[in-house]
């Protein structure tokens, strides 16, 4: 028998006694009133950093003077055109020596601060972890109050990749010290700008 | 883990005598994972409904566990029509083999891989070594802890029990750098530089999976550190190694269970990187290995088949006072701490017989598990098959053959008290503190009150007529 009969056989066998029903997910009341400022508070407890793109201001112009001219920028969204874009790459290592990427999440998580990011949204999808610094915009319309919403959402089906990004790459391996940038991206920086 | 070979019983406290011995990483190691359950802890006070999400996730995992082969049916399909490959394997032997078969198939030489405790189980490292492929392990503890030789001691924290002098010291040896800056932030920096160029050039990456999706067909892994999902999103071929019992029914259902995750991991409300791998990217493959190894086996021990709902937080680990004072390696097995007493004995009862003695059953792991194993009651059970199986050590076996007499006598325990109370009394210190009293090794023998609660009882309380002497 091959290895898969010989294993749903055995699991078969197997089968625990008993009732085990599958429990309906109640819906449990979340986060309540001003889900961006607590979508800021549960970023920053993740160590991400976040500013608002001020009233009036273009995203470009915003952006540049931010980073400056030196770093290596590599862009994901149509928003910013005259920005270099990500996909235009051979391979996903060659972007390893990008400093910069600025992407846009389809929508946030208050509960924990996190960014949904598809490959869609990625386009290669190394770039939100190779770059050493990410730059997320995100629409302050666009979030959701808890986790369970997000897995509520029908934006998983469509994509082959999902990453829910809270703050940047970290790790707490020795000695428990908390570093940010691990392996992937050193700071993640959540703009708040509408999506147009 | 072969079954093949017979191994030596693990002792566990000569083990762990020798950690205990070295006072500043015992200090850490204990300061450090009670720190992970305060953290927690915190976590827990902040959700109200964090009880109800325990008792979901449990009945989830329940149910799941009940129709493993239909919902893996359900997972393999949806893989496949996602362009997944999907594959089986009975054993550790098999899972490496396959591992090996892909591997050879795309002339990978070099594999990248994220943290995966099924692929310790297995032993796939030394394998594949052996067949001449290069193995980095990624997360920056198990990069730790492959360059040290040593196995992971934490399933969360792989080289907790190392202090930053240890680290640099490894590094040093190993991949360069200052012995003597042993500065985190330094060691984790020298760590990013050394294994991204090793990312970056990998024929092949690995992960591990914390959940399957049957509805989706999805792997959904939760990690922090990044190294994941380049290993998995660089290489042309992805191989994903989980358990069968990873499986969850509904994408819903991740919205409970990735809630409790890392909260009771690490204390924080959520990895930084939750990802979501449901299909190849465009030139690339993606593969997963189911394995059983075991599993199949333990679903049918009605004792103890609810040791597969395990989400491998470690939260047991972090609060249980044996193994915050023993460290990890001292279980000598994969899965240390509570739970690894709970599922290294199901592979080999005879090797694992100490583990399951390795706590005092204050029941701590039980309290904080997110997915409600009854973990200090399987180790009971456990004790049991151990003893009836005559697995126990011989000096434990006497013990506990006196002790059965005694307290199944009343006039033996009575007898047996009046002599003890007299003894803690009347006794030198230097024979009260032999190598005949264990108990008396590391703590102070408590005060022995001059009559026992029987006779003070028995002045104190006047006799009822129904009631049996004491």
């Amino acid at each position: 028998m091959s290895a898969r009969e010989d294993i749903l056989t055995a699991l078969r066998a197997a089968r625990p006694a008993g009732e085990h029903p599958l429990p309906d997910l109640p819906c449990f009341p979340g986060i309540e009133g001003d889900l961006l400022a607590a979508f800021q508070s549960s970023l920053a407890v993740m160590g991400g950093q976040w500013v608002r793109l001020p009233e009036g201001d273009a995203l470009g112009a915003f952006i540049r003077a931010r980073v400056g001219d030196g770093p290596l920028i590599r862009s994901a969204t149509d928003e910013l055109p005259d920005f270099p874009r990500v996909d235009a790459v051979n391979h996903p290592r060659d972007l390893e020596n990008v400093d910069v990427a600025i992407v846009r999440a389809r929508f946030g998580v208050a509960e924990t601060g996190s960014v949904f990011l598809s490959d869609r949204e990625l386009r290669v999808n190394t770039i939100a972890y190779l770059a050493q610094h990410l730059i997320v915009l995100l629409d302050p319309a666009a979030i959701v109050p808890g986790i369970a919403d997000a897995y509520l959402r029908p934006d998983f089906a469509d994509a082959r990749y999902v990453s829910l990004m809270t703050g940047p790459s970290a790790t707490a391996d020795i000695e428990g010290v908390m570093i940010r940038g691990a392996q992937g991206v050193r700071s993640l920086t959540v703009v708040f700008a509408n999506r147009h | 883990m072969s079954t093949t070979v017979r191994h030596k019983p693990v002792d566990h406290a000569a083990a762990a005598a020798v950690f205990v011995a070295d006072a500043p990483h015992l200090a850490f190691h204990d300061k450090r994972l009670w720190e992970l359950r305060q953290k927690r802890d915190g976590q827990m006070h902040g959700v109200a409904e964090w009880q109800e999400l325990r008792d979901l996730a449990s009945a989830i995992k329940e149910h799941t566990l009940s129709q493993l082969p239909e919902y893996l049916e359900r997972f393999e399909a949806q893989a496949r029509a996602n362009g997944i490959h999907v594959h089986w394997a009975r054993d550790a032997e098999e899972h490496n083999a396959t591992v090996l078969r892909i591997l050879r198939a795309h002339d990978a030489r070099t594999l990248a891989k994220s943290k995966s405790m099924l692929t310790e189980e297995c032993e796939m490292a030394p394998f594949l070594e052996r067949h001449g492929i290069t193995i980095t392990e990624t997360d920056l503890g198990e990069r730790i802890q492959q360059l040290d030789g040593q196995s992971p001691s934490h399933i969360v924290v792989p080289a907790v029990h190392k202090l930053r002098a240890d680290v640099a010291r490894v590094f040093a040896r190993t991949i360069g750098g200052d012995p003597n800056n042993s500065d985190p932030n330094a060691l984790a920096e020298h760590a990013r530089m050394t294994t991204r160029p090793l990312m970056l050039d990998a024929d092949a990456g690995m992960t591990g999976a914390n959940f399957l999706v049957a509805e989706t067909g999805a792997v959904v892994v939760c990690t922090n550190e990044g190294n994941a999902d380049l290993s998995a999103n660089l290489p042309k071929v992805h191989i994903v190694s989980a358990g069968v019992e990873k499986l969850i029914p509904r994408q819903a259902d991740l919205g409970v269970f990735i809630r409790l995750l890392s909260r009771s991991a690490l204390g924080s409300p959520i990895t930084q990187y939750t990802s979501h791998f449901r299909g190849p990217r465009d030139g690339a493959e993606m593969h997963i290995i189911l394995v059983d190894n075991g599993r199949s086996k333990r679903l049918g021990q009605a004792d103890f088949w609810t040791s597969l709902k395990c989400i491998r937080c470690g939260a047991c680990m972090n609060t249980c006072p044996v193994y915050r004072r023993s460290g990890g390696l001292s279980y000598g097995a994969v899965y240390s701490g509570p739970i690894g007493a709970i599922i290294n004995p199901a592979y080999d009862p005879a090797r694992y017989a100490a583990l399951p003695f390795a706590s005092t059953l204050n029941g701590s792991c039980t309290n904080v598990c997110p997915v409600r194993i009854d973990i200090h009651d399987q180790l009971y059970k456990w004790r049991r098959l151990i003893a009836e199986g005559g697995l126990l050590p011989r000096k434990k076996v006497l013990g506990l053959r006196v002790m059965g007499v005694v307290l199944a006598s009343p006039r033996l325990y009575r007898l047996a008290t009046a002599s003890a109370r007299l003894a803690v009394r009347v006794l030198p210190r230097p024979l009260l503190y032999s190598r005949l009293n264990a108990w008396g090794r590391d703590r102070e023998v408590p005060a022995a009150p001059r009559e026992s609660f029987a006779a003070w009882a028995a002045r104190n309380r006047p006799a009822q007529p129904n009631a049996r002497r004491p």
